[in-house]
């Protein structure tokens, strides 16, 4: 092991000055560098510390001469913290680059490119090119794969200079390399120029694809991974092609680094869209589980990524994991973020077989401290009632005993549940209404509140008092949120129909009517108001059928996602758009979004439910590239293991649907292929499945990303974030 | 890819700020520093503001971050993180506050090593270690060839050993560790009992010695098969880089060239036939408002040749307890105001032996009477040469074209900390 490091002293705060003369004092009698390094040190800790050393540019560029490896790093340390900001003085280092860049150690010619790369102003940008050109041709690996990350950062300073340099056609060449680690490099500059909207198109032929795969083996671990994002630039034409591919790749799964599991897992659920064979589908979805498993036995943050993963996973393809409810259980410890996640995923795999097991989780967790977690336990005690008929009668035993503890966002979240419960399940559980009206004066939030006003309203014809309660609640009627006034309205129009007779609820209505419509900004609630008030004045009868008309059944499906939504996302299995559940392109700026290519090969049922990618930009400028390898993406030469790059422009449109020449094959794979648990008809009536809180918003504690504050608004654009 | 690489003290102080991408600002740290450093909920490793995330990894008293302005592949920033905590505690000997900055200067050598403009590059430590170093080296000093065999090995398809290993005895230690997972129901049934496993290898071999690792594993994909009676079915297995994956797929043959020195070479879970080392049996009751009785026993179930060592119960009280009397034949138990619990230390308990904790908890009267969550009592055990899945080491064999002869070692160690649980 290396030597403990003393540095710490160097960790404070100084002035320009005093490191101005500490460095000229070193010129004389500095045995061993020893005065130079510590001035130098010093001035990186002030680097860190957020201190401004850019007035020293001069001196410390001085001390390149010394002929000390670890001063050249801090001065090149120095030099890429400040170089963009001197572009004056930038000149003074260039023939020390050029020098490195020359030297015999390949380290050192890497060294130098890698850090006159980190500063994009045109002086260095200019001596870069050449000797980059060079570099890219290096007889030593090292500096080629160095190289080869150079180009995409040259690409992201100057594109165009980037292009007409020949820049990209190098790197395509350089995916040819012998050695893997160019290889995978190369590929990752490509995916980043790639992804540009102003980039060149990067896509894979089954040639170079091919290819990739070879070098995988070889690659290091993060090689692999940059490799192995890339084959969704692969579009295969023949299910052949997307199965041996899989049959390729599908031993990374058993690799110690969660990326590369992760990325596998991306790129097997992608190439499944192509694939026929249905055995062959089922013995990937059998091999991802385990994986996907012992994920959760890495640290917490790796374990959140996995598990946000996992629900979408189990969404598109349920055979994974299907059996495995109980490794979701939460351990006491588990941090809240990894709790959160594992509560949605176990509601997920509930089944009938397992529904006993998971509501006595369900129930201890109800009694945690995070009141988040609690809520969020309660809540999906009753989505359980929901889903599974046969657990329903324990679910709502819990239920009721969570109501007894008397904790005023347990019984709201009770409240919330219950109300979908009589909705899926009517004339089951109406018995436990006067426990939920014992519980009344404790519901404070709108949308326990709106819950608890609707069972009112819905049941006033069984509740005696229901008059008397609904008068209470009106009391505040003014001061309410929309949502609990407009179920107040209704329910007061639901006890008037119930009973016409009873003055008190002729009161009721009359009262509520005149506020909503003559007091109440909100639109909304001021139509409503109108609308009720018209039908009862037309036709108090006709007025009852429409109002206490039989409602649509309420189910589970609903909160599932739709296929097309998942295909898409499952492109970005893995990244940040998994864990927001998310398309990038909706949250970050200039990302790209990612769509099911269309293609012969494509299942049917994905291209029914493919989501096209909007195009939003217009093509950049046509951009030529010159020299070898096809110009026209489409036409496959296997012999000619070259990518296809070509202007945007030239890229088919993906056909549409019905045109398409896969569609003919609807009516024979129509009864094989039924991916895992899709079989129900896309677009189901299901009135509730475009309604995003069809029983209650619990996904209000979804991770999500922020909105930018306004205070740290500063001119410009906020989302950029630029301090 | 990550634009930037930061580490934070817990006071939100930079120590370490490296900015790979032109995209930020160094003062993007001040962001971090309020949204998560100074805040007291924060409920995610991850936080996305605009197009901005920060991902972060608490680590002894340090935040280590990396920040993003892409769709970030997730579990490659935090497996980066991951990987330059492991680096840093294998160069300084620990991560913390002090030894980053007293090793400043070379950390920033190594993050400029270890990721290029945001992409993670070759970051196996024996590499590292042959050419970033803690010692001034005059650059011009490095023979161009030293440094073409460095940069070979770092590129190469074995990138985690140099050619030239020599020892003067071939020696080959192999630790299988597993930690036990245990979630008991308050009626005593088990809710998930599973092993995370891991064989630790110190390898001390001359040459480019071919590995080959034998198990008594029956990977069974379908549970349905039964497999041969001593064998361990193992749930899953992942390997270090070295293994080679097709040959494990084709034949289930552990085959690699190993790093030299210390390393993780696979690790895999198990679910069926855990054998509990010890068993926890509680009874708890609750006297009034006012008392908490409590019998606890925990009985050692292997072999009464082994022994479970640095046995730790932590049994969990309500958050209104004043004292606890505590009587106990083994070992010591103490109350821990600060934490609510009850901790029982226990040096050893041989196999087959009981030991019985009795303690009652007297309460504070309070006005309003909160219900108890009840948390589970947690239990940390090590047991020496026994392993709860059933896992035995069958063989390890080394060939090397100078056909050396080497010793082999094996330890076993199961291990619980954290989570064996029991609900009461």
């Amino acid at each position: 092991m290396a030597q403990a490091g003393q540095d710490a002293k160097f960790f404070q705060r100084g002035k320009i000055e005093e490191f101005r003369a500490e460095l000229q004092a070193a010129e004389t009698k500095d045995k061993k560098f020893i005065k130079r390094k510590t001035a130098l040190k010093k001035i990186v800790a002030n680097i860190t510390m957020g201190n401004d050393m850019s007035p020293l540019f001069t001196d410390v560029v001085q001390c390149l001469g010394t002929p000390l490896l670890e001063i050249k790093k801090m001065v090149y340390l120095f030099l890429v913290s400040y170089g963009r900001s001197k572009p004056d003085q930038i000149h003074l280092v260039i023939p020390n680059f050029l020098q490195d860049c020359n030297d015999r150690n390949p380290l050192i010619r890497a060294l130098a490119i890698r850090t006159m790369s980190y500063i994009p102003i045109p002086v260095v940008t200019d001596a870069l090119t050449e000797n980059l050109r060079h570099c890219l041709k290096d007889r030593d690996p090292y500096v080629r794969k160095t190289a080869a990350i150079c180009v995409a950062k040259l690409y992201s300073a100057d594109p165009r200079r980037a292009e007409k340099g020949g820049f990209v056609e190098m790197l395509r060449d350089l995916m040819l390399d012998s050695n893997a680690t160019v290889v995978a490099n190369a590929v990752a500059a490509l995916s980043e120029i790639g992804d540009r909207h102003d980039g060149v198109i990067f896509k894979l032929n089954l040639a170079t694809a091919n290819k990739l795969l070879a070098a995988l083996g070889e690659s290091s671990e993060w090689g692999q991974i940059y490799i192995l994002d890339s084959l969704l630039r692969f579009v295969p034409e023949k299910h052949a092609d997307a199965e041996v591919m899989a049959e390729r790749i599908i031993v990374q799964l058993q690799h110690a680094n969660s990326a590369v599991v992760l990325t596998t897992i991306k790129a097997l659920l992608y190439l499944m869209n192509y694939m026929e064979n249905r055995r062959l589908i089922d013995y990937c979805c059998k091999k991802m589980g385990p994986p996907l498993v012992t994920l959760l036995s890495s640290g917490p943050e790796v374990q959140y990524v996995a598990l946000r993963n996992i629900l979408l996973i189990i969404q598109r393809r349920p055979a994974v994991l299907k059996n495995d409810v109980k490794v979701f259980f939460c351990k006491y410890n588990d941090p809240i973020y990894v709790k959160l996640a594992k509560l949605e995923i176990m509601y997920r795999l509930a089944r009938a077989e397992n529904a006993s097991e998971v509501l006595a989780e369900l129930q201890e967790y109800a009694s945690e401290v995070d009141i988040d977690f609690v809520r969020k336990a309660v809540r999906s005690i009753g989505r359980l009632a929901i889903k599974v008929e046969a657990a329903a009668d324990n679910c709502i035993q819990a239920l009721l005993t969570l109501i007894e503890t008397k904790v005023t966002y347990v019984v709201q979240e009770a409240v919330i549940v219950i109300k979908d419960i009589f909705r899926r399940y009517p004339g089951k559980y109406e018995g436990i209404i006067p426990t939920l009206c014992e519980n009344m004066d404790s519901l404070d939030e709108p949308e326990s509140k709106a819950a608890m006003v609707w069972i009112l309203g819905q049941f006033s014809d069984r509740i005696d008092n229901a008059d008397e309660l609904l008068d209470d609640l009106l009391y505040t009627f003014l001061d309410e949120s929309v949502e609990v006034q407009l179920a107040l309205l209704t329910a007061a129009v639901k006890l008037f129909i119930y009973k016409s007779k009873s003055d008190t609820a002729k009161e009721l209505v009359h009262k509520v009517l005149k506020w909503a419509t003559e007091e109440v900004d909100n639109p909304d609630l001021r139509d409503r108001g109108f609308m009720y008030w018209r039908m009862l004045a037309v036709n108090p009868a006709v007025a009852g059928e429409i109002v206490l008309a039989e409602k649509p059944a309420i189910t589970t499906d609903s909160d599932r996602m739709d296929r097309g939504a998942l295909d898409q996302l499952l492109l970005h299995t893995g990244t940040l758009g998994s864990i927001y559940h998310k398309n990038p392109e909706t949250f970050i700026r200039n990302a790209t979004g990612k769509a099911l290519t269309d293609s012969p090969a494509l299942n049917p049922h994905s291209r029914a439910a493919l989501v096209p990618l909007p195009r939003a930009q217009l093509p950049p400028t046509e951009i030529n590239v010159p020299g070898p390898g096809p110009a026209e993406p489409r036409v496959l030469e296997p012999e000619l293991p070259v990518p296809a790059f070509s202007p945007p422009a030239a890229t088919k449109p993906s056909p549409p649907i019905p045109s398409s020449p896969g569609g003919l094959k609807d009516t024979d794979t129509a009864s094989s292929d039924h991916d895992d648990g899709d079989d129900e008809p896309i677009g189901a009536p299901d009135p509730y499945s475009n309604m995003d809180g069809a029983f209650g918003n619990y996904l209000q504690d979804e991770p999500r990303p922020m909105a930018v504050q306004n205070h740290s608004a500063r001119q410009g654009d906020i989302d950029d974030l630029l301090f | 890819m990550i634009s930037a690489f930061f580490i934070f003290n817990q006071k939100g102080e930079v120590l370490i700020s490296r900015l790979y991408r032109t995209d930020f600002k160094r003062s993007i740290a001040d962001v971090f520093r309020i949204q998560v450093v100074s805040n007291s909920d924060v409920r995610s490793p991850i936080i996305t503001l605009g197009s901005t995330s920060f991902f972060h990894v608490r680590i002894n008293n340090l935040y280590v971050v990396a920040v993003t302005k892409c769709n970030a592949n997730a579990a490659l920033v935090f497996e980066f993180c991951y990987r330059f905590i492991n680096i840093a505690k294998s160069y300084f000997g620990k991560i913390d506050e002090e030894s980053v900055k007293n090793n400043f200067v070379l950390i920033y050598e190594l993050i400029d090593e270890i990721n290029d403009f945001g992409y993670p590059q070759n970051s196996e430590i024996d590499t590292l270690k042959s050419y970033i170093t803690t010692e001034s080296i005059v650059s011009s000093a490095i023979a161009a060839e030293e440094s073409s065999k460095i940069t070979t090995q770092a590129t190469g398809a074995t990138s985690w050993r140099r050619g030239d290993v020599k020892y003067k005895k071939n020696e080959a230690f192999v630790d299988v560790v597993e930690t036990v997972n245990l979630s008991m129901s308050a009626k005593g049934n088990v809710l998930r009992a599973d092993v995370d496993g891991h064989i630790q290898m110190r390898a001390y071999l001359s040459g480019t010695p071919e590995c080959k690792f034998g198990l008594n594993d029956k990977l069974v994909i379908d549970k349905g098969e039964r497999g041969i009676s001593d064998a361990v079915e193992l749930d899953d297995c992942h390997f270090h880089q070295c293994v080679r994956l097709h040959d494990f797929d084709a034949t289930r043959t552990i085959t690699f060239i190993p790093p030299d020195g210390e390393f993780e070479l696979m690790r895999y879970r198990s679910t069926s036939n855990v054998k509990l080392p010890l068993r926890i049996i509680p009874t708890v009751t609750e006297i009034g408002t006012t008392q908490v009785s409590y019998v606890v026993t925990a009985k050692a179930n292997f072999n009464n040749k082994l022994s479970a060592t640095n046995v730790v119960l932590r049994i969990p009280t309500p958050l209104n307890t004043t004292t606890v009397d505590c009587k106990v034949a083994n070992g010591k138990a103490k109350y821990v105001p600060a934490e609510n619990v009850i901790i029982w230390k226990i040096p050893r308990i041989q196999g087959g032996q009981e030991c019985t904790f009795s303690g009652t908890a007297n309460l504070t009267s309070m006005t309003t009477r909160q219900v108890w969550a009840r948390p589970p009592i947690d239990v940390d055990f090590q047991v020496l040469m026994f392993t709860a899945s059933g896992l035995i080491v069958r063989f390890l064999k080394v060939f090397e074209k100078s056909n050396y002869q080497s010793v082999k070692w094996v330890r076993y160690l199961t291990k619980a900390s954290g989570s064996y649980q029991i609900r009461f």
